[in-house]
């Protein structure tokens, strides 16, 4: 049962005429007396959860004539239920004595007394105002009001009964209700149902709902993994999360049963108690013994699903294979979640002993437990929103936070935490200070309401060079370091498994959309090891989600785009499998032009060659074959720690440029543009400055500042420039020249092209009227007047570009001119 | 104090008086004095060694809620159950009530009140085991030989039972006269690996009928590799299961119950009870049959004790306490080099005269993944034998060899079909909420004998391609993704895996050594036949088998002086020609060097071993400048 207070049966609407002053709650203390007889006699293996809602629900109903008939408060002496939270009691005064004054009518096995229980809901929903609030539940509403009885006009309006409220809220607000709502939720969650349905119906005394109002707790600070489950959960309220395996078929579960006399008709209901129907044996009417006949479609059913849930692979130990758990849900809730869902569950853990035959008293010793869930939270859902960064929120503990912020007060914390990552890859400094920049990544920025929509946050890197300088293995770690992260081979990948498929589920014979790497690394990082063995086709699936960061899909029916704000490290070899230094990057690697801008670095490893180097790595690999495990690790962070260090300041830290930053940045970007314009090249384009400000963005966060200073901003410069050095470098002038990576030629190139094509086409002039030449001739002629060597690839140039210009054609081996 | 045959026979006797003992006691912890009194027990000389192993005595045999032990592998975890641990029972004459422990046990007494307040609620861990994967015969026959364990058959067994009938009674009901020979033959189409080497092995009485339980093929045990036997097992933790990892190898000491009312709950399930209660029906036919299977085929073992296994060689001595071991390391220490010279002879002679990929073949044997940097696993040594021959079914013959030196192997052999067929990837039901096992779920230190000379022409599928890429991650991160479906775990693993190929494999490997025969094709043929001779020499290969694991075991260091001289030849090396070497070079020269000084029993780098090192390593670089035109594969 989800919210127990869902047994149909419209009870108690017009209560309106209930006066809500506290003193009138007194009479509620029968329903806990009456509770209390009945309880004593099931004992605490209560196998439905039904069952106990039903039973504090109903007598409530007779409220108002019972109004005197219970005990009068004796007054005077003051009997606080709650010795553990006086600042409750100080803060609610008044009213706390007043209600405490009573008796101490308890719920059987409780210490939950309905009647305080209640007044302390309402009060927390009339009054409780969260300032700072950011869920999404929240949106639209006015944060300084009372946030729930807000939502209590929303349900007038929208007329859906259904009340969500954040146990955190509750807990913030009384440290006590808090406690028993965890530890007695059975018990509780219908006298919160009760309260707000009071409140509610005094507040819009003409608003018609379906059924009542159900409370609906979610966030259950107990948050629990499925490993830390155990006994002492049983009963109690909590929260899990985990990813949806396996859902049911819709089981029909009764509520109430039909019976029909076969003899006079004469028909009558009757419950179902805990699992069970007690068969009517004698018409009450004829008297006939086992006259009556269930009629099955005029009884009462309730939906029930059973969903399976697993373990999310990131609360794991490693070497262990993941749990699974059994959760109910009831009726709305049914078809809330699908397999494949992330999903945090609230709900009332249970156990249920196990009968080895009906007939027998001999009992398997072990219990069945299940969830009964009350409260879905999808946590991948609210990616559609864009508060991402909520779903990730993981937990720090306060000491963890002080370790990390101490960490980051050390002025080499950059340096540090670049050295730990992935330790036994020898130098390489700058490549790991870009990665560890890619690991933290920009600030999301919003321009959607000016039209660009999103601004990429995260910084794509390439890194290419020649085989075995271990770029497979960077990649592996630094797959292996981020919880969403996804590795792929370029060889084996194709743009289907990277994007997304439909495909027919053959259970359900459903079309599902089946996430490929790149959507499943959203906030995280693909890896895509032989970038450069990839299938052109492939590839190009890439250039929408490097920039625009989504994935447009169209096939099968389904057009949808999908978020994909992944950043992307790649590595590629070179094509001569060996890097040849004479040519440019895109020569060596052969990729297009248009995808090369896409990345923000792109670095060259290559093998330095020289004796000092050599030396220091040979010292590097014999260490890594001696020195023991704890050698190691005093020398470098621990993997965890960078882990965490990496997801707090991804979550916390949103650092924006301070205006000495903007102006150095500015200027970074005038200068560079001047480097290249001297010499006719251009040396920046403003991808290049954006690429330079989600840098700068990404040191502050390393970090841990929320502005972005100079200090920023000359960092990102430096590597920024270190990269350029090593990758867009012509190899003919040895000047940087970014138009290499954006054109794919320098401009050197370029000018010499046309040069040799205006030789050519002088030569040709000067040639006079004739209309064919031979191709060869022509070659000889323009090497024989040239002074620089001139190859037969710049010749075909030439040629193609003068052909072009509709100056002339070329066919086979004769060269026409056109008129 | 209960005699020894108390606390193997009844050891709930044992465990229920210090329960009673307790009750007047709260505080007194008898869990754990339970537990420590069968530690106790079983460190005494010898004591383990009269418990009866679940793994050479057929279930049958052994008497239920006794003390068995099992050496087994966690091939799977089920969910944590929650069970009483402690609870009352009324009598329904007298009315009495008894509190009773239900620890160590599946099912409760009569007369459970489910509504006292005494009742305790607990927590527990099932594993489900199988034994070890690949584990070779010479092994097996050796642990059931050193086995004290006397067992007489319980008096309830009666020879021709029902149960065997069920799977076979269409056209075996006669067997029953003899039934060894019988059932011999039907395992035999079932294990590829068995009828080459135990032809000769005799077989024990009480050992014949064990491959009973594996051929109820109606109930699949989830073995691993195709073809293994054997029981079965669910194994109940009581405490510290989170020690405890998927592909552990373990001994478990427990409480064997095979209490028939657990297999009637799950005919009953099926037969009634679906509408009567649906929450009942909700788990799924299949996860009913893999999460409570009959008793009888795989029994509940309730552990008291296990000890992790850091070898299943049964001529070495387990590793119980580390100061007995150490002193077994020290006097074999000495020998090893002597054992070592005799191995080359012996390998050189199985490798057709080739001296150096017999020592290749060696370090091989004795390669171990020992530490991880990050992703990095250290001191794998995945080889690659290229130009086997492939008359005579060399390669098999070749893996017999393995398989009689190393306590556990698997033979692969790589054709179309197989890497298009077999599942080598684990994989996870979530019908019947299990992990199903591929060929590639192996205890550590398994030999992996992939033969790549089956390799045909031809397409491979996805499932194919799938399998290639787990091998070539096997080998390169020494890890095995496993598929569950939603998402993929990485388990990490450390399996030697030794490629027999004509020419390079097209899998990586870290180091490849071209085989340079000496004997003349034409005389390959009555070469080999002699060759298998050799090996019956049953002391000699003993020798073998605890060198090779022995020199597995061993610690290893480098000293700074070595160091500095490794890092000066390095920098030397590269100034001559920095195409020669590369850091990867250097890597595999620091395994070989590695090995090569483990091999002969030394605990630390020479300098003598870093120059031979570099002198093999010299010689199988310039064989394969021979052969680098052979085929494609070249990187």
């Amino acid at each position: 049962m989800s919210s127990p207070a869902s047994t149909p049966g419209g009870r108690k609407r017009g209560r309106n005429t209930n006066p809500p002053t506290p003193s009138s709650e007194d009479p509620t203390s029968p329903p806990s007396q009456r509770r209390r007889g009945q309880d004593s006699s099931t004992g605490d293996l209560m196998p439905m959860p039904t069952s106990p809602a039903t039973d504090v629900l109903s007598p409530a109903a007779p409220q108002d004539t019972s109004l005197l008939s219970s005990p009068r408060p004796s007054g005077g002496h003051e009997l606080p239920l709650d010795e553990g939270s006086p600042t409750r009691t100080l803060r609610n005064g008044a009213v706390a004595s007043e209600s405490n004054a009573g008796q101490r009518l308890v719920i059987w096995g409780t210490d939950v007394n309905v009647g305080t229980c209640k007044e302390k809901f309402q009060r927390f929903l009339q009054r409780f105002v969260d300032p700072t609030s950011t869920e999404d539940e929240n949106a639209g509403l006015d944060l300084n009001e009372p946030l729930y009885m807000q939502k209590l006009e929303e349900i007038s309006v929208v007329g859906d009964p259904v009340m969500n409220v954040n146990c955190r809220h509750v807990q913030s607000f009384d440290a006590d209700l808090y406690r028993q709502l965890i530890c007695y939720p059975q018990e509780v969650i219908p006298t919160f149902d009760m309260a707000v349905n009071e409140l509610f119906f005094e507040r819009f005394p003409d608003s018609f709902l379906e059924y009542q109002i159900q409370v609906r707790p979610y966030n259950a600070l107990k948050t629990k993994s499925m490993r830390s489950l155990n006994p002492e959960d049983i009963d109690q309220l909590i929260t899990i999360s985990g990813m949806v395996i396996r859902t049911s078929q819709l089981i029909p579960e009764m509520q109430e049963a039909f019976f029909q006399c076969q003899v006079c008709a004469y028909s009558t209901r009757v419950e179902v108690d805990r699992g069970r129907i007690a068969e009517p044996a004698v018409c009450r009417h004829c008297n006939t013994t086992h006259s009556l006949a269930l009629i099955h479609n005029r009884s009462v059913f309730s939906d029930k699903q059973m969903i399976k849930i697993q373990e999310s692979p990131e609360d794991m130990p490693a070497g262990q294979t993941p749990h699974t758990t059994i959760v109910y849900a009831h009726n709305d809730l049914v078809d809330k979640v699908q397999p494949g869902d992330r999903v945090n569950i609230t709900g009332i853990y249970r156990a249920v002993p196990m009968r080895v035959n009906p007939r027998q008293s001999n009992v398997k010793s072990v219990y069945k437990t299940h969830i009964d869930a009350i409260h879905f939270r999808k946590t991948d859902e609210k990616r559609l929103h864009g508060l991402d960064e909520e779903a990730e929120q993981k937990l720090f503990t306060e000491d963890r936070v002080q370790t990390l912020k101490e960490l980051a007060a050390k002025p080499d914390v950059y340096e540090r935490l670049s050295s730990a990552l992935a330790p036994s890859i020898y130098e390489h400094e700058d490549i790991k200070k870009g990665i560890l920049l890619q690991l933290f990544g920009g600030t999301r920025k919003d321009f959607s309401q000016t039209g660009r929509g999103n601004f990429r946050a995260e910084v794509n890197i390439l890194l290419c060079g020649d085989p075995g300088t271990s770029k497979s293995q960077l990649l592996q770690y630094v797959y292996n370091l981020v919880p969403r992260g996804q590795y792929t081979s370029g060889k084996g990948s194709s743009a289907v498994g990277l994007t997304a498929y439909v495909m027919k589920d053959p259970e359900t014979r459903q079309l599902v959309l089946q996430t490929g790497a790149l959507v499943l690394s959203d906030n995280g990082i693909c890896c895509i090891d032989e970038f450069d063995k990839m299938s052109d086709n492939t590839r190009s699936v890439l250039h929408e989600v490097m920039e625009q960061q989504t994935l447009s899909i169209a096939k099968a029916g389904i057009i949808c785009q999908l978020n994909a704000r992944t950043a992307v490290l790649a590595a590629a070899n070179p094509v001569e499998s060996q890097w040849n230094p004479k040519k440019t990057t895109i020569e060596n690697i052969q990729l297009p032009h248009t995808l090369l801008s896409r990345f923000d670095l792109i670095f060259l490893m290559l093998d330095p060659q020289d004796e000092a180097y050599d030396r220091r790595l040979a010292h590097h690999l014999v260490s890594l074959y001696y020195q023991t495990e704890e050698q190691m690790e005093e020398e470098f962070l621990d993997m965890a720690v960078l882990k965490d260090y990496i997801a707090y300041a991804r979550t916390y830290i949103n650092p924006r440029l301070s205006e000495e930053a903007s102006q150095a940045l500015i200027e970074a970007y005038v200068d560079m543009r001047k480097i290249g314009s001297g010499r006719g090249m251009v040396s920046a384009y403003p991808r290049q400055l954006e690429s330079l400000i989600r840098l700068a963005e990404a040191h502050a966060k390393v970090r841990f500042s929320e502005k972005v200073e100079t200090i920023d901003v000359e960092e990102a410069k430096r590597l920024h420039r270190e990269a350029l050095k090593q990758s867009a470098t012509d190899p003919r002038t040895g000047f940087v020249d970014i138009s290499i990576l954006t054109t794919g030629m320098s401009a050197t190139a370029r000018k010499r092209k046309e040069e040799v094509a205006q030789a050519l086409k002088k030569l040709i002039q000067a040639k006079g009227k004739t209309p064919a030449m031979k191709y060869q001739q022509l070659l000889d002629d323009l090497r024989g007047q040239s002074e620089t060597a001139i190859t037969k690839e710049l010749f075909d140039e030439a040629l193609r570009a003068l052909a072009d210009e509709d100056y002339l054609t070329v066919t086979g081996k004769t060269v026409r001119l056109l008129a | 104090m209960p005699s020894t045959h108390d606390w193997i026979n009844d050891p709930f006797g044992v465990v229920e008086g210090m329960f009673a003992a307790s009750q007047s006691d709260p505080n007194s912890g008898w869990e754990a004095r339970a537990v420590e009194f069968f530690k106790d027990r079983l460190k005494e000389k010898d004591a383990h060694t009269l418990v009866p192993s679940l793994n050479d005595i057929p279930m049958h045999y052994l008497k239920p809620n006794s003390l068995v032990k099992f050496r087994c592998f966690i091939q799977d975890m089920f969910d944590p159950e929650f069970y009483m641990g402690v609870y009352e029972t009324v009598d329904p004459a007298t009315q009495a009530k008894t509190l009773r422990c239900g620890k160590y046990k599946d099912v409760t007494e009569c007369g459970v009140d489910f509504n006292s307040k005494n009742t305790v609620t607990a927590e527990r861990q099932t594993f489900y085991c199988v034994p070890i994967p690949g584990e070779n015969p010479w092994v097996k026959e050796r642990y059931a030989n050193s086995s004290q364990a006397r067992v007489v058959p319980s008096t309830s067994y009666v020879p021709s039972r029902q149960k065997r009938s069920y799977e076979e009674d269409d056209d075996m009901d006669d067997m029953d006269t003899q039934p060894q020979k019988q059932r011999e033959a039907h395992a035999g189409p079932q294990s590829p690996t068995e009828h080459h080497g135990n032809g000769d092995c005799k077989r024990q009485e009480t050992e014949a009928p064990s491959s009973q339980t594996t051929s109820a093929s109606h109930l699949d045990l989830n073995f691993p590799l195709p073809g293994e036997k054997g029981p079965s097992c669910l194994v109940k933790v009581y405490k510290d299961w989170d020690s405890f990892k998927l592909n552990d190898m373990l001994e478990v000491y427990g409480i064997l119950s095979v209490s028939p009312a657990l297999s009637a709950l799950a005919d009953e399930k099926d037969a009634s009870s679906s509408l009567v209660d649906p929450t009942e029906c909700m788990e799924t036919a299949e996860e009913q049959r893999v999460h409570c299977p009959p008793a009888s085929l795989v029994p509940r073992l309730h552990m008291l004790y296990a000890k992790q296994l850091q070898h299943n060689n049964p001529l070495l001595p387990s590793a119980a306490t580390s100061e007995d071991n150490s002193a077994f390391l020290a006097s074999t220490l000495s020998e090893m080099p002597s054992v070592r010279e005799e191995l080359l002879a012996y390998l050189t002679h199985v490798l057709l005269g080739d001296a150096l990929a017999a020592e290749y073949l060696i370090l091989h044997l004795i390669s171990n993944v020992y530490v991880r940097r990050d992703v990095l696993p250290l001191g794998k040594f995945t080889l690659n034998m290229s130009g086997c021959p492939t008359v005579a079914s060399y390669t098999e013959r070749l893996y017999q060899i393995i398989q009689q030196l190393v306590p556990s192997s698997h033979y692969l052999g790589m054709s179309l079909q197989n890497m298009n067929q077999m599942r080598l990837v684990p994989k996870k039901d979530y019908v019947a909420n299990r992990l199903v096992s591929g060929a590639l779920q192996l205890a550590k230190n398994t030999s992996l004998y992939l033969d790549e000379t089956q390799l045909e022409q031809g397409q491979l599928d996805t499932t194919g391609v799938r399998n290639v890429t787990a091998l070539g991650n096997l080998i390169s991160w020494q890890k095995v993704d496993y598929d569950f479906n939603y998402h993929q775990m990485e388990f990490p693993c450390n399996i030697n895996v030794l490629i027999a190929s004509e020419g390079r494999s097209l899998l990586p490997s870290d180091c490849q050594i071209h085989l340079q025969t000496q004997v003349a094709p034409s005389h390959l043929e009555e070469y080999l036949s002699t060759m298998h001779m050799l090996s019956q020499a049953s002391s000699q290969l003993n020798k073998f088998r605890i060198y090779l694991s022995v020199a597995r075991l061993l610690d290893y260091s480098i000293s700074d002086e070595v160091t500095k001289s490794v890092e000066d030849d390095f920098v030397d090396m590269r100034k001559d020609d920095p195409q020669s070497i590369s850091a990867e070079d250097l890597h595999r020269m620091l395994v070989v060097a590695r090995l090569l000084s483990l091999s002969q029993g030394q605990t630390s780098l020479s300098r003598d071993s870093w120059l031979r090192a570099k002198h093999i390593e010299a010689l199988r670089r310039s064989r394969m400048e021979q052969h680098k035109c052979v085929n494609g594969n070249e990187p």
